[in-house]
């Protein structure tokens, strides 16, 4: 048999449902995968070798008694340890966290579980989905595969690394500013961000409830929108979930992958243009625009002239909603406790523990967003962004009459080394210059691999209308039939 | 400064201008919590109606209750408010732990219902209260704090929370200050809030039960010499009855009073009200006053009723308390005065419901303002907690009109039925009190007296008809009162020839 970890999860999907491999079997070669190869890369906080099992054969005895089983049923994935896992460990990569089992599944995870799908573990990511290369995990950065000197991005690093180094074929990740899209380009993986709405955040840990959404993390298009789809659709214990059936996201993948663009609009967004793209990543995004252009695309120049006041306006509202979502990790029902010792006062409890509990950029963050509420200062600050945050979404209404779709380079840079940006926040935050202002409108995105430059992956980025999902998934797709999915490099201890 | 015997009331009201503000919570009767799932019951064991929403754990999210906004609505709709056509939940940040996400969905800038007012009637006068706005939020847990000497947090060892009230949907009614009521304001709030209570009962949205805390009230008072400014205005909590919030007002009226004559300043701050003392005591200054934060919920969509589902609400709105008790007023057939005493002891609706129960206005009203109120007042209950119901005394007047108890036998047995024996006719049987209206027996005792008093028989029969009345207390005797008076003067008088 041959590998079953380097095939796709449509494949494997096809082969279990098929009876040519069991759901066991290919549980069983991923755990023994990440044992072989996770001491390097650290992708995972938590693996539940147990529990994958008991999944898998549930799955095989359901096949065994005749059962039709879904298009996913006993394919593996990981999860973004920011999505709560009834009884499995959920930390956010916080200290503040450790050992939180929640007693609830979240919507997407049921969703998962009843699709057959067989969760591995819980992957690192940076702490509470704030950062951009894992580096702020309070476990330990995840590895690039590519290069185990530099980072995977993140917030979602440690989802990407594992579908990047076959771990698991399948990974959620959660995407607030870009964190799985950016992770995606600088692991050479398939990072789609949804509408938001389009899937639930019912047991997201929030970070920034008005931007938080959570998505696909794969190696192929196909793969994605099969995800997307399972998890996908209206939730009514989210009132921000859109009450809509999904868009024909499945189809549209299998529509690109045709191969054909012809009569699909391409907008370039101008104010993107002059903005520090490395020239190798702007090389790279230029050839992968040129080959959608073969394959019967137009491309239009668009201006988008508040995209420039994406990143500011971001910085003040997401770290407003962080500094009240994670005022909960107070000591007092769950997670960390410090100084409970009868020496300390109730609130000097809280303190203690949120001081030992929360890393830097945490601690950065709701400073920020408390800072940006205050009486005084709330309209100056959070307001503004508000209304920078309208005008955005209008720049991108007024795109999407002239084009379909909209693309850039995902992230400005490749795969940076450990370090080189954690001194200077500022150099960190524009790693999701390009990200940042989907997540304002809320619309859909998704980054695939376009390409190497200095033989670390660059991402393209495609973003859609808000609900018009498939539209990035067709085109996608194309660019799939020109630039196949990237391998990278073999890990030591590993035959590959 | 000089300390000053605390003034007279006349005379505080004579210099000073007093201006009220009341700010009023009403938990609401919805089956669920505002934003999941859990029931909503009071009293149950702590910490077994919660879930992942309402225990505010990471990664919950809430979803707003409809029956809740429709309640609120309903609670705009009646106290003559505009109802608005957009408006947002907000996130109101503090940390506590009766908070299970350290802050509270409540709502802020847009609330749900604005601008309205309540007319009161005290003492013949009409007083519009003004509403300034009706919001919706969820309750908090609660804290019982062991260990300290006060019962709050400071001083305490040990502190356990319960979170089985924490996001049970809350309406907050908050009024525009009232001033130029004088010596009626400590009235006027007694009033407003006894008018609010009656108000949201007839919309049954909820129990409004002060001594459950499903309403609270929070008094707000301030002075100023006449011509003035308004003056610094103190803030009192721990209301707890409606006979509170008078004596609240009244007793911050008196203390402000005092500190200004000496020459000092109000401060502004929350002060507790102390049930035994009927006195204001000084809780945390509001010099730093916390900043909320309040910046609109990004969890929850905003909320848009539509306008005709809320003139569908309009069209449907029960019969005001005040329309309602005219109409009343008018089937029982008495007095703007005496109605007056029917709403001061807060019997309306007993005596509606133990009417309604089959018996005369008259009757119901004589027992509630009577042997009942009397009983509540010596123990200090409100009337509805007496221990009677309107059906026990609808089936007591039953039992007196039917000729089976006298009216002094009916007090006795109202006695057992307040101490918890059970229904009159329970009563009547466990105690054996029932009119002794066998004749046989009767004749027999009252044979027994003309034997034993032959003299006394011998003047009523030679006409002396008053001298009865040593014979019938002799037969009362005999039956331990169980006997009709009347009967027994009228077979005495009749077995000595005398009618």
């Amino acid at each position: 048999m041959s590998d079953v970890t380097r095939a796709t999860a449509a494949e494997l999907g096809r082969m279990i449902g098929a009876g040519e491999v069991s759901a066991e079997e290919v549980t069983r070669a991923h755990l023994d995968r990440i044992a072989a190869v996770d001491g390097q890369v650290h992708a995972f906080l938590h693996v539940d070798a147990e529990g994958a099992i008991a999944a898998a054969r549930a799955v095989d005895s359901a096949r065994a008694r005749g059962e039709k089983l879904g298009p996913l049923a006993g394919v593996p994935i990981a999860i973004k340890d920011v999505i709560a896992t009834k009884g499995v460990p959920t930390t956010c990569a916080s200290k503040i966290l450790e050992g939180w089992r929640p007693p609830y599944d979240a919507t997407i995870m049921e969703r998962i579980n009843a699709a057959g799908m067989v969760m591995l573990g819980k992957t690192n990511m940076d702490e509470f989905a704030m950062g951009s290369s894992t580096e702020y995990s309070a476990y330990g950065p995840t590895r690039n595969p590519w290069d185990l000197g530099r980072i995977p991005g993140g917030s979602g690093g440690g989802s990407a690394a594992a579908v990047a180094a076959y771990e698991a074929p399948l990974a959620i990740g959660t995407d607030t500013g870009g964190s799985i899209r950016q992770p995606g380009a600088v692991t050479g993986t398939v990072g789609s961000k949804p509408t938001y709405g389009g899937t639930s955040r019912y047991g997201l840990v929030a970070f920034s409830s008005s931007l938080d959404t959570p998505g696909p993390v794969t190696r192929t298009v196909l793969d994605a929108a099969l995800l997307h789809e399972v998890i996908g659709g209206h939730d009514p214990r989210d009132s921000t979930s859109i009450p809509a059936p999904l868009p024909a996201i499945v189809e549209a993948a299998r529509l690109g992958a045709t191969g054909d663009l012809s009569g699909v609009r391409i907008g370039l967004v101008r104010e993107f243009a002059g903005e520090g793209a490395e020239p190798g990543v702007a090389a790279a995004v230029r050839e992968a625009i040129e080959a959608l252009v073969k394959l019967g695309a137009e491309v239009v120049e668009v201006s988008c002239p508040h995209f420039e006041y994406a990143l500011p306006a971001y910085y003040l509202i997401a770290p407003s909603e962080a500094s009240s979502n994670l005022a909960r990790f107070d000591a007092v029902r769950y997670g960390l406790r410090v100084g409970d010792d009868g020496q300390h006062s109730l609130e000097e409890v809280m303190s203690l523990t949120r001081e030992a509990g929360f890393g830097p950029e945490v601690k950065r963050r709701i400073m920020l967003g408390t800072y940006a509420l205050s009486s005084g200062y709330y309209e100056a600050y959070y307001g503004q962004a508000q209304k920078v945050r309208t005008l955005i979404t209008n720049d991108f209404k007024a795109a999407f009459e002239q084009v379909d779709v909209l693309v850039s380079p995902t992230t400005p840079f490749v795969a940076f080394p450990f370090g080189s940006r954690t001194s200077d926040p500022y150099q960190m935050y524009l790693a999701d210059l390009y990200t940042i202002p989907t997540n304002l409108y809320g619309g859909p995105a998704i980054s695939v691999p376009a390409g190497l430059s200095e033989g670390l992956p660059v991402g393209l980025q495609i973003m859609a209308p808000t609900m018009a999902d498939d539209r990035m998934y067709r085109v996608a797709a194309a660019l799939e039939t020109v630039i196949p999915p990237l391998t990278p490099p073999a890990l030591s201890g590993s035959n590959s | 400064m000089t300390i000053t015997a605390p003034p007279e009331f006349e005379q505080v009201v004579a210099r000073y201008e007093p201006v009220i503000g009341l700010e009023t919570h009403v938990e609401l009767g919805t089956n669920t919590k505002m934003f999941c799932g859990c029931p909503t019951e009071f009293g149950a064991e702590p910490n077994t109606q919660v879930c992942p929403v309402c225990l505010g754990l990471p990664g919950s999210l809430p979803v707003a209750n409809k029956a809740a906004i429709e309640a609120t609505i309903r609670i705009g709709l009646a106290l003559n408010c505009s109802i608005a056509s957009w408006c947002r939940f907000a996130r109101k940040n503090y940390f506590y732990p009766d908070m299970p996400k350290d802050y509270q969905i409540s709502q802020y800038d847009e609330p749900l219902c604005v601008d309205g007012y309540l007319d009161v009637e005290v003492e013949g006068q009409t007083v519009r209260v003004g509403i300034e706005r009706v919001h919706l939020e969820e309750d908090t847990g609660k804290t019982l704090h062991l260990g300290g000497a006060t019962g709050r947090i400071h001083g305490a060892t040990e502190s356990l929370v319960d979170y089985n009230r924490a996001g049970i949907p809350l309406v907050e009614i908050v009024t525009k200050p009232v001033a130029g009521t004088g010596a009626l304001a400590p009235e006027v709030a007694r009033a407003y809030v006894t008018e609010l209570r009656d108000i949201i009962r007839s919309l049954g949205v909820s129990d409004v039960r002060m001594e459950q805390g499903s309403l609270r009230c929070d008094v707000n008072t301030s002075l100023n010499r006449p011509g003035d400014d308004w003056g610094t205005r103190t803030e009192t909590k721990n209301v707890n009855s409606l006979r509170s919030v008078e004596r609240a007002v009244r007793s911050e009226m008196l203390r402000q009073a005092s500190v200004l004559d000496a020459g000092g300043t109000i401060t502004q701050e929350t002060r507790h009200f102390q049930e035994d003392t009927g006195d204001t005591r000084s809780g945390r200054s509001k010099e730093e006053a916390t900043d909320y934060r309040y910046f609109p919920d990004p969890d929850l969509v905003p909320l848009a009723p539509d306008p005709a589902w809320v003139e569908e609400l309009k069209a449907a709105m029960p019969e005001p308390p005040r329309v309602h008790r005219e109409r009343l007023r008018e089937q029982w057939g008495i007095s703007e005065l005496d109605m007056q005493s029917v709403i001061n002891a807060g019997a309306v609706e007993l005596i509606e419901a133990t009417v309604a129960a089959g018996a005369s206005p008259d009757a119901a009203r004589k027992w509630w303002l009577g042997e009942l109120a009397r009983r509540a007042n010596e123990t200090g209950a409100e009337l509805a907690e007496v221990g009677a119901t309107p059906a026990h005394v609808a089936e007591l007047q039953r039992l007196v009109d039917e000729g089976k108890l006298t009216d002094k036998l009916a007090r006795t047995v109202l006695e057992g039925v307040v101490a918890g024996e059970g229904s009159p006719a329970e009563v009547v049987a466990a105690r054996g009190l029932e009119v002794v209206s066998d004749t046989g027996a009767l004749t027999a005792a009252v044979d027994e007296a003309i034997a034993a008093n032959p003299d006394v028989a011998q003047k009523v029969r030679d006409g002396k008809v008053a001298a009865a009345g040593a014979l019938v207390g002799a037969v009362m005797k005999a039956t331990r009162g169980q006997a009709d008076a009347k009967t027994v003067r009228e077979l005495i008088l009749s077995r000595l020839g005398a009618v």
